[in-house]
């Protein structure tokens, strides 16, 4: 397992004012005994609300943040103490802040980092030339990284994670604030790399569409505790996400009508759509059962969505 | 295998301040704007002194070549050693972007005071070079005869630059406790200033107050120090000495500092 962590647990002490000089300690807990493992070459999706603690294990996996309870391995060293040794380790990409140099033109910053992790130039210019090809870099190689739009920030930043081959790969928040094509550009690329099977890949976002498109696994965390592991399919099973169907009628639907093994969701449009949640029976037989006593016009089935599943795990806390 | 270490971090740390270098030469207006700031600023702090001095023609023990050449050599030194612009550090450590710092496998102190020599070698080239050139053609400079004094004037602004480095560092550190570092700031620029010899040259001071900034302060160690080596003004040795045992002492306390603000962030968060 390339990252373990048992029981970790981190409370931060806040203090409240009460008055000129009287305060209040409380401790908040933001993460609570999170048990995970992964294992080399995976790619994990690990969401949660804001607040939920998804930031605060990652810091703790990458050595900035002590943890306050618990045990944390990442490529068998230990965080905190190790940090120096674990940073030629892992490549860490947070959406919200810059690891280049601001001032410089990116291929300098590339260079600088070359010195900065030590790696042997041969490598280095290997791992470069992929990156330049796959997310498009040479437009914009000279442009100093403080005139670079977000999208491209953020293609720079994901290869100034790479540079030095890391085994694993954190990415908090990549695709936040990306118009729909750097978004996808980002997503091809993860893909790309993921598929490589060299590069274990821990992903938070907020954007389900990444999680869709990339993970198998998916951590759900909420108030510092894992809710959800495992495959996206899983959590539909476990939460009973419903297949619709979507029917466009010619005529309005009948107030009260019901059908076995379905039921009525949303009757729209002056009740000429209406949408039905199948619990039990198969889309086929609904629609077998819908021509039979309203006239059709239109039909579709929609998968279910990470969004309402998310949302609802989300808001069932 | 200890000496191909050193080498490597010896390039490592070339790299940074090669980077710190670069970073500053795309500044070129900032630049000619600095440098035409600190040649007026130089008029006019010559004249003053120069009327100090009067019809004595000495004023602290400097005669009028020497305390020329105090004044446009130390308008030149001003934005090398760099007293007034404070290190990224607070405010990357405000905005939580000292996490990325934290994230290469180099250590923050070494980090952000190679960097700034960078700075310094550039300022050097060009902030320095101007004022200087300007008050040798406009009053004429005191320049030493023996060709070691000038070789003491390097060595005495390299130790300035990283005393002062690490005492900008220092000031950056308190961030981790105060995250607005913006009166510890003032008062650093005010001290500085005062107590380094930027506004007046010390000797002007009674002696008693002389010695205490030195034993005291770090402060002479950023410019009296350097500025009498050039000038001549006693043996460079124990001027150097001085420099050096501040340098010790700047090293060990930013070590100190570090130390605990960084187990600070790293128990209570960014």
């Amino acid at each position: 397992m390339i990252i373990q962590t048992s029981a970790l647990r981190k409370d931060f002490t806040v203090w409240r004012k009460l008055g000129r000089l009287r305060r209040e300690r409380r401790v908040v807990t933001a993460v609570d005994g999170v048990d995970l493992t992964v294992a080399e070459g995976e790619l994990l999706g690990y969401i949660g609300p804001n607040g939920a603690g998804k930031s605060t294990t990652l810091k703790m996996m990458t050595g900035v943040l002590t943890p306050s309870a618990g045990e944390v391995s990442v490529c068998g060293l230990t965080p905190v103490p190790q940090r120096t040794r674990l940073a030629r380790r892992i490549g860490v990409v947070f959406g919200q802040r810059s690891q280049l140099w601001w001032d410089l033109p990116l291929t300098e910053s590339f260079s600088l980092l070359r010195h900065v992790y030590r790696v042997p130039p041969a490598d280095h210019a290997a791992r470069l030339r992929r990156c330049r090809s796959l997310l498009d870099l040479d437009a914009f190689l000279d442009t100093p990284v403080r005139q670079l739009s977000l999208g491209q920030r953020m293609r720079a930043e994901l290869t100034a994670a790479l540079l030095h081959g890391p085994r694993v790969l954190f990415l908090d928040e990549p695709t936040i604030g990306l118009d729909v094509l750097s978004k996808q550009a980002v997503r091809g690329f993860l893909g790309e790399l993921h598929a490589t099977g060299d590069t274990t890949i821990v992903l938070t976002t907020h954007d389900l569409a990444d999680i869709e498109k990339l993970c198998r696994r998916l951590v759900v965390i909420d108030h510092g505790r894992v809710v959800h592991d495992g495959t996206v399919e899983q959590l539909h099973a476990a939460y009973r996400s419903k297949r619709r169907v979507v029917a466009d009628l010619d005529t309005a639907w009948p107030d009260g009508l019901t059908l076995p093994g379905a039921s009525v969701e949303r009757v729209e449009a002056d009740g000429l759509r209406v949408t039905l949640s199948l619990d039990g029976a198969t889309a086929g037989e609904v629609v077998a059962q819908l021509a039979q006593v309203v006239p059709l016009r239109d039909l579709s089935v929609l998968e279910p969505e990470i969004e309402d599943v998310v949302a609802r795990l989300y808001t069932g806390r | 295998m200890t000496g191909a270490n050193a080498s490597r971090s010896a390039r490592v740390v070339l790299a940074v301040a090669g980077a710190g270098f670069r970073r500053y030469s795309t500044y070129r207006q900032a630049t000619v704007a600095g440098a035409f700031t600190n040649t007026v600023f130089g008029f006019m702090r010559c004249y003053v002194l120069l009327s100090v001095a009067g019809v004595a023609g000495e004023a602290g023990g400097y005669d009028r070549a020497q305390l020329a050449t105090f004044v446009w050599v130390g308008q030149g030194l001003l934005s090398v050693v760099n007293f007034w612009n404070q290190l990224d550090l607070a405010e990357r450590v405000r905005s939580g972007d000292v996490v990325s710092d934290l994230l290469r496998p180099m250590d923050l102190m070494t980090t952000y005071v190679a960097t700034d020599a960078g700075r310094a070698a550039y300022a050097m080239l060009t902030r320095f070079v101007v004022p200087v050139g300007v008050g040798m053609l406009a009053f004429g400079l005191y320049l030493p005869a023996n060709p070691v004094a000038y070789l003491a004037f390097a060595v005495s602004v390299a130790m300035a630059v990283v005393i002062c480095s690490l005492c900008r560092y220092l000031v950056g550190l308190t961030a981790f406790w105060l995250l607005d570092v913006r009166g510890v700031s003032m008062l650093w620029m005010f001290a500085a200033g005062a107590g380094s010899g930027l506004y007046f040259p010390l000797p002007l001071l009674p002696d008693w107050l002389v010695t205490l900034l030195w034993v005291a302060t770090p402060f002479p160690a950023l410019l009296q120090a350097p500025l009498d080596v050039l000038v001549e003004r006693g043996p460079a040795g124990p001027l150097l000495a001085g420099q050096l045992a501040w340098l010790a002492v700047t090293v060990v306390l930013a070590r100190i500092v570090q130390r605990r603000g960084l187990r600070r962030l790293v128990i209570q968060g960014g």
